[in-house]
């Protein structure tokens, strides 16, 4: 291999171009990577958006012509459930695609680029809202092709909800992918969502469940979203303890997931 | 940063894992615009070395500075690009939209399709990570650190577990982009990589500089042919004497003369002496390098 005899003479003026990158690295260019390779992704695509809405054709159209109490179709209450179960997944294996991405080292080879690693954890965030935000659609698209009539203000509302909701998971997906590098992690994510789902009431009215399961459920992290998404159809009003639980387990799943964070990527 | 640091600069570097101490001591300077080769046997301390260097690892005593900075403010700025060894690819991305993606974590860039060829990967660009063979996975990571277009390239045994054709192929790609200017650091323990790609040897074993030279002269270790032979009270000063003679040596009743004349060496052992199971071997860059990266022999150290 020949070297220049003047080696150092390139290097400082070039200096003068290099600078970090704006937000750290955080562009919407590689959200569209990370969005294209979700999408092309068949389990996750499965997952989140095949799944949910199957549940709805399967569950929720043997229930068409019964009415809730305030005289609004169950078939709406099935489907804005299951679209917070679509959005729950979707955003939390979006999130725990980080337990993939250090398993494979690539997160280490991130820390040899300029890219901050705060923006690494946006650009995942707003990966798994936008896949949150698709499974709402879908789902609300599969109930109104399926016949679902609701007034224009609950599918907003109902929608917002469930997907604004759906934050908490991307939050919980981001703490587990940080506590466990594996490959495979929403393999056993997969049946924890189901049981949560269930205990928030997504699956089955909870007035359904036994008295001592609906004190714990009113505690668990799906409970609170189901609440508020539902509300804008139920009528029932604004419910502080839905919010608080909401609230709570944010906070909490996005400490728990910024602790492990600053312990795994500690510059040294 | 000035224009006289060193590319890179590790002094007195130590890490220790539980009893074992990977990294004793070691300290070296490379220039801006030098090719070293880091050469050790597996377990010398190279891969330890090299991620502290980069920053991936934190010494537990000594300093790294690359360019007169920290490890973190190079990678920051992109005047330092590694290959690492394994790892570090996401097999759902194509090979193209792996370099673009990349390419986004840097303010500045060479364009995409430039590093893909340079790295000699333009035709498999949309091949999906997850099936490109080990030779290419490395020639994309290659690509990787072509983007910042650095002027510190580290590559941690780049082809490991790589086949011949695929070892060729590899620095091929290094050495068609041997950019004037940038200095390249890697580490292998193949003598033969080390010998054709490096202007300079740095031999490494128990995680200490051994050997630290030109190619040459650490050829120049090996060089010549060894000369045995069974003598009680062999005249050490006239072995010495023999023109070639580069050093001799006595152990027990035995002795060993290093020589670039090994006919001269024997005639004389054979006709002035009472030497008998005269012995010639010759010696080559795998005896210098088993010679000074074996734990039962000692070190010679020479100069840089």
């Amino acid at each position: 291999m020949t070297v220049a005899t003047s080696p150092a003479t390139t290097a400082p003026a070039r200096r003068a171009d290099r600078r970090p990158p704006a937000l750290g690295g955080f562009s919407t260019a590689v959200l569209a990577i990370e969005i294209r390779r979700l999408l092309r992704n068949r389990r996750t695509l499965m997952f989140t958006l095949v799944m949910p809405a199957v549940f709805f054709l399967l569950f929720g159209l043997p229930q068409r012509g019964d009415d809730l109490p305030n005289g609004r179709p169950v078939t709406a209450w099935i489907m804005i459930s299951l679209a917070v179960y679509a959005a729950m997944v979707a955003t939390t294996s979006a999130g725990a695609a980080v337990a993939t991405e250090r398993a494979l080292g690539w997160s280490r080879q991130l820390r040899l680029t300029p890219l901050r690693p705060a923006a690494y954890v946006a650009t995942k965030v707003a990966t798994a809202m936008v896949l949150g935000l698709l499974g709402v659609l879908v789902e609300f698209a599969v109930g109104a092709a399926a016949g679902v009539r609701v007034p224009v203000h609950v599918w907003l509302l109902a929608g917002l909800a469930a997907w604004l909701g759906s934050l908490v998971f991307a939050a919980f997906g981001l703490f587990v992918g940080y506590l466990a590098p594996a490959e495979n992690v929403m393999q056993f994510m997969g049946p924890i969502l189901a049981i949560l789902a269930m205990l928030g009431g997504l699956f089955v009215p909870l007035e359904m469940l036994p008295d001592v399961f609906r004190e714990i459920a009113r505690f668990t992290p799906v409970y609170g979203v189901g609440q508020l998404a539902r509300a804008p159809l139920t009528g029932d009003g604004f419910d502080l303890g839905a919010l608080a639980n909401v609230a709570a387990w944010t906070a909490a799943f996005g400490l728990g997931a910024a602790r492990l964070f600053r312990r795994d990527t500690a510059r040294v | 940063m000035t224009h006289s640091a060193p590319a890179v600069e590790l002094a007195g570097l130590t890490k220790t894992f539980g009893p074992v101490t990977a990294v004793d001591g070691l300290s070296l300077r490379i220039a801006p615009g030098e090719v070293v080769a880091f050469l050790g046997p597996n377990g010398a301390g190279k891969t330890t070395t090299v991620d502290m260097l980069l920053g991936l690892a934190r010494p537990d005593a000594g300093t790294v500075r690359i360019f007169g900075g920290t490890p973190a403010d190079a990678v920051r700025h992109g005047l330092v690009a590694a290959v690492m060894q394994t790892g570090g690819l996401l097999k759902d991305l194509t090979v193209a939209e792996t370099v673009r993606m990349t390419a986004h974590f840097h303010a500045r860039t060479r364009p995409v399709a430039e590093v893909l060829a340079r790295a000699g990967i333009a035709d498999i660009a949309d091949r999906p990570v997850g099936r490109c063979s080990g030779g290419q996975q490395q020639r994309l990571r290659f690509a990787l650190a072509l983007l910042s277009d650095p002027d510190l390239m580290v590559l941690d045994e780049p082809t490991t577990g790589m086949d011949v054709e695929g070892r060729r192929d590899f620095w091929q790609a290094i050495r068609a982009d041997a950019r004037a200017g940038r200095t390249i650091l890697f580490a292998t323990h193949y003598l033969d990589e080390a010998d054709a790609y490096a202007d300079r040897i740095v031999l490494v074993r128990q995680g200490r500089v051994v050997a630290d030279g030109t190619t040459a002269e650490i050829k120049n270790l090996a060089a010549g042919r060894v000369v045995r032979a069974t003598l009680p009270g062999a005249d050490q000063a006239a072995l010495a004497a023999l023109p070639g003679v580069r050093a001799v040596e006595v152990r027990g009743d035995g002795v060993l003369v290093r020589t670039d004349d090994s006919d001269a060496v024997a005639r004389h052992l054979l006709t002035r002496t009472a030497a008998r199971d005269v012995e010639i071997t010759s010696r080559n860059l795998e005896d210098a390098f088993l010679a000074l990266t074996t734990d039962s022999l000692t070190a010679e150290t020479i100069g840089a």
